[in-house]
């Protein structure tokens, strides 16, 4: 069934002469280019793009398409990206006209239902947090955590403080530290301890009196919830610090904890993985934040406001840090998260948390038997799995386990993140997933360990491709289609 | 529930499996007096034809182009959208798919930005581009951290004063606080001056940062800045219009060292401002610190061609606080649309394009300003497809708000971004916009202006 067309390129397909798009005679008078833009800033030649008919763009990308493992067609366990179900229902929604084609600079007066929608999700998502001030500018989690940063960085400012240290357990994400020192901070690690936590003798050591941020990730990476969090939070408060909750886990604490009423101050939320904005292959995503009454001054500008019976945006904000986006943020992703929260209400929405949690338990239940999982009996919504031993004894690594389960129908878990611990294996099933597959994956993730070694080191056998040369990829790169040599 | 598959009975077999006796049980690592004790205060559960009805009804409440002939720019645009680019960007296993961690079962997603890329090349001019960023304004933000970061001594970032305003205030936020000092050279009747970017360009300037088409339509002379900044050994970072590609010199061709743009144009929704695409293009010489994604080609093992993320070492997930930028994503899906808007145009679909909107912007200025209350502003410099309009009432608010009773939105107001510039509003005509419609709003101005009731688009 395979079409080997589709991994032609696009100019390997170009006809001089083919086009896809006929666009309508020009309804004006038509002048002379020339007569209307100076010569020397028109375009002496033709672009160099491909020339095709609409029919072979859309063989090329539907065949394209298969060759892609997705939520709708595979089980995607990939821990810390939440890939569950992605209701179809958001996509007609988020797509209707007077939500899709609305300009970002209407007259408020047109664009009364988006201002409430977006009013309402601010106030969810403040309810949901447990923090009372909410930004929807952040472009992507990582943009959220610089907003905020950038917003605490005005805080300390205002009130003539200078903070310079950041601190982020080793086990968070890449984007902590990195967001830390394009913020101006400066970004110090905290060790794990042997249970997962924040090692907190690490953390007493590293609490020094110049700290802005903790930043700290809850449930952690490995999928525990961090049992010292209030201690740290006090300790961090104590010495005038800030607490920023990485939000990438909130699918395991839904009407659950609230970060606000565990010790953060600021948060974001990936609303593409918590409430299921479709992940698009790599995005788009969204950042929302949520803070504390006292950083609220310092938020992007604007944010909307509810004025008698009418919405507005508000752009007075003098504090505010500015802004980090252009208009008013990833609106598409926000509305489908709004009608993701609809459909669940308070009480379906911790139902989601607790099947998230449930499936995550159950997998490791199951798992544990035959892949050790280093960091504890119990889990939140994902948990991490190690071939370390497999490795010592039969040179099986976490790669080996992840390529093969492709070979079966399964999109790979997570691997090597995060760095604390040996051939990681990170799980996180999702609450949108039945026993049956469950079950399924278990069978297959056992069978896979009782298999050859040699077998492994070269799965996947049954996918587009086998095993890339990535080390020929970046160390002479071939980055369009008409640099390269092969 | 609402999408969850287990039933009761499964849940109590897979509670048995992990030896608890309830799901309650599951979250006792979570200390009591941190658990919330009520339910959240949301609005209740709805069905999807109550989610409907509730979402048709806020919609209904929006003025769109579908009620509305709209007339507005300033970075994001009416342009047409062919409905291939939605049949095949709503693929679920494009769209309901991830980060290409596992190259073997994503070879879909790489290949489709690998040829993003190409045509990003092939459309700027420059040598490399890397899988999209968020947006334009964010983009430009971070190529000037890729001009501050490539060596040169000198932190001084010159802006032009027509670049978008609101891309200006991203990059004083992302900047000021760091010391960074940001020069802006105020415009002259619309457009960079010239003597001014020669005096202020200097030795210390690390970059200087441009956008053409500018902010307010016109059209800058990016060779003779890029002839000034080169002169001073900094960095030329061109935001452009992609579809003023169609007609204009390509930032490669105009000496740009680092081109950026809102994408969005290409093939994806006006949705309120975002999603949206960032693009991001330089020369070579910047190929290990460009930020976000990059696809390369390489082989598999059985030495067929195939695709792969690389170039990772500059990344947050390998470098943490060292890496090039905190970037994680990319705007996956608006890359995917903006390849398969390109495909389906192709180099004659663009020029039409372009020109169709020139054509039917110089239309529209010449037929605008003869209505009587309405002169144009910028007179010295070519524009691409948007100008702006002096109310010489004064009024900009007051005649807007008539236009928009009568089924159009007429312009953005520039006030808000200009006090001075009060009594302006910027227009923008697109390809989609009709000779009728420019007509009729014509029309409309001139009733507006002489007390007659207006006519309805």
């Amino acid at each position: 069934m395979r079409n080997q067309q589709a991994t032609q390129l696009l100019s390997e397909l170009s006809r001089p002469g083919r086009t896809a798009v006929t666009w309508p005679a020009c309804d004006v008078p038509e002048q002379p280019i020339e007569d209307l833009i100076p010569g020397n800033y028109l375009s002496d030649k033709a672009l160099q793009l491909p020339e095709l008919t609409e029919g072979e763009v859309v063989r090329h990308y539907t065949n394209l398409s298969t060759k892609n493992m997705s939520v709708d067609t595979h089980y995607y366990p990939l821990g810390s990206c939440t890939m569950k179900y992605n209701p179809k229902r958001n996509e007609r929604l988020a797509s209707l006209p007077g939500i899709v084609d609305l300009h970002p600079y209407q007259d408020e007066s047109t664009i009364q239902g988006m201002l409430q929608l977006l009013f309402e999700l601010q106030g969810i998502f403040s309810e949901i947090s447990g923090l009372p001030a909410c930004s929807l500018q952040p472009a992507a989690g990582a943009h959220g955590e610089l907003t905020a940063l950038m917003v605490a960085a005005k805080y300390f400012k205002s009130i003539g403080e200078d903070r310079k240290v950041v601190l982020a357990p080793d086990s968070s994400h890449g984007t902590n530290p990195a967001s830390a020192q394009m913020a101006g901070f400066k970004a110090v690690s905290i060790k794990s301890d042997p249970a997962g936590g924040v090692d907190m003798e690490d953390f007493r050591a590293k609490l020094t009196d110049d700290i802005a941020v903790l930043m700290i990730t809850n449930p952690s990476t490995l999928g525990l919830f961090e049992k010292n969090i209030r201690e740290i939070a006090d300790a961090v408060h104590e010495k005038g610090g800030l607490i920023y909750l990485d939000g990438a886990n909130m699918n395991a604490i839904l009407g659950i904890t609230r970060p606000g009423d565990f010790g953060a101050d600021m948060m974001h939320y990936n609303p593409h993985k918590t409430f299921s904005g479709p992940h698009g292959g790599g995005g788009p995503g969204a950042g929302p934040i949520c803070v504390t009454d006292k950083l609220e001054p310092f938020l992007p500008s604007p944010v909307v406001v509810k004025d008698g019976e009418s919405y507005k945006l508000n752009f007075d904000r003098p504090e505010s840090i500015g802004r980090v986006r252009s208009f008013f943020g990833n609106v598409g992703v926000l509305v489908r998260a709004y009608c993701y929260i609809l459909s669940h209400g308070p009480v379906g929405l911790r139902g989601v948390s607790e099947n998230a949690v449930l499936n995550a338990n159950y997998l490791l239940s199951q798992v544990k038997h035959f892949l050790p999982v280093p960091r504890g009996e119990r889990c939140m919504h994902e948990f991490v799995a190690s071939a370390s031993k497999l490795k010592q004894e039969r040179g099986i690594t976490a790669m080996d386990i992840g390529k093969r389960l492709l070979d079966y129908g399964f999109h790979a878990p997570t691997v090597y993140f995060p760095l604390t611990i040996q051939e990681a294996i990170m799980i996180e099933p999702t609450e949108t997933e039945s026993k049956e597959t469950l079950d399924a994956f278990v069978q297959t993730l056992f069978r896979i360990t009782e298999e050859d070694a040699e077998l492994l080191h070269d799965a996947p056998h049954s996918t587009p491709i086998s095993r890339p040369n990535e080390v020929q990829a970046a160390r002479s790169p071939c980055l369009r289609a008409d640099f390269c040599s092969t | 529930m609402t999408y969850l598959y287990n039933t009761p009975d499964d849940q109590h077999a897979m509670l048995k499996a992990i030896g608890v006796e309830s799901i309650e049980e599951l979250f006792s690592t979570i200390p009591d007096d941190l658990r919330l004790k009520r339910d959240l205060d949301l609005p209740p559960q709805m069905g999807e034809l109550e989610l409907t009805q509730h979402l048709s009804a806020l919609a209904g409440k929006n003025a769109s182009p579908a009620t509305h002939a709209c007339f507005l720019g300033g970075g994001s645009y009416d342009h047409f959208v062919p409905a291939a680019v939605d049949a095949l960007a709503s693929r679920g296993e494009f769209y309901t798919s991830y980060t290409p961690y596992q190259p073997e079962v994503s070879q879909g997603n790489l290949q489709a930005m690998f040829e993003y890329q190409t045509l990003i090349c092939d459309l700027t001019g420059m040598d490399l581009s890397n899988a999209s960023l968020y947006d334009g304004g964010s983009a430009l933000a971070e190529a000037v951290i890729m001009a501050l970061n490539t060596g040169k001594r000198g932190e001084k970032v010159v802006v032009l004063g027509t670049v978008h305003p609101e891309y200006r205030l991203i990059l004083q936020t992302y900047f000021t606080h760091l010391g960074i000092e940001i020069v802006e050279i105020p415009c002259v009747d619309g457009i960079a001056d010239l003597s001014k970017v020669e005096e202020i360009v200097d030795a210390d300037t690390n970059c200087v940062v441009v956008q053409s088409p500018n902010f307010f339509g016109g059209i800058e002379d990016v060779a003779a800045i890029a002839e000034i900044a080169h002169k001073n050994d900094a960095v030329v970072i061109q935001s452009f219009d992609p579809i003023s590609l169609g007609l204009l010199k390509r930032p490669g061709d105009l000496g740009a060292d680092i081109a950026v743009a809102e994408g969005h144009s290409l093939g994806s929704p006006m949705q309120y401002g975002g999603p949206y695409l960032g693009i991001m293009a330089c020369n070579d010489k910047f190929v290990r610190r460009l930020p976000g994604r990059i696809v390369g080609q390489t082989e598999d093992r059985r030495g067929k061609r195939c695709w792969v993320l690389t170039l990772q070492t500059r990344e947050q997930h390998i470098r943490r606080e060292k890496a090039t930028s905190n970037i994680c994503t990319n705007q996956g899906l608006f890359a995917l649309r903006a390849s398969i808007y390109l495909a389906l145009l192709g180099p004659g679909g663009m020029k039409q394009c372009a020109s169709l909107c020139t054509q039917k912007a110089h239309y529209a200025q010449a037929k605008l300003t003869e209505v009587e209350r309405l002169e144009p502003v910028f007179t010295g410099s070519p524009f691409f497809k948007e100008f702006v309009l002096r109310d010489t009432q004064g009024n900009v608010e007051g005649l807007l708000a008539e236009a928009r009773e009568a089924g159009f939105l007429g312009g953005v107001p520039l006030g808000q971004f200009f006090p001075e510039m009060d009594d302006c509003f910027l227009v923008c005509v697109t390809e989609k916009r009709t000779k009728q419609e420019i007509d009729a709003l014509a029309r409309t101005f001139s009733l507006i202006h002489s007390g007659g009731s207006t006519i309805h688009a």
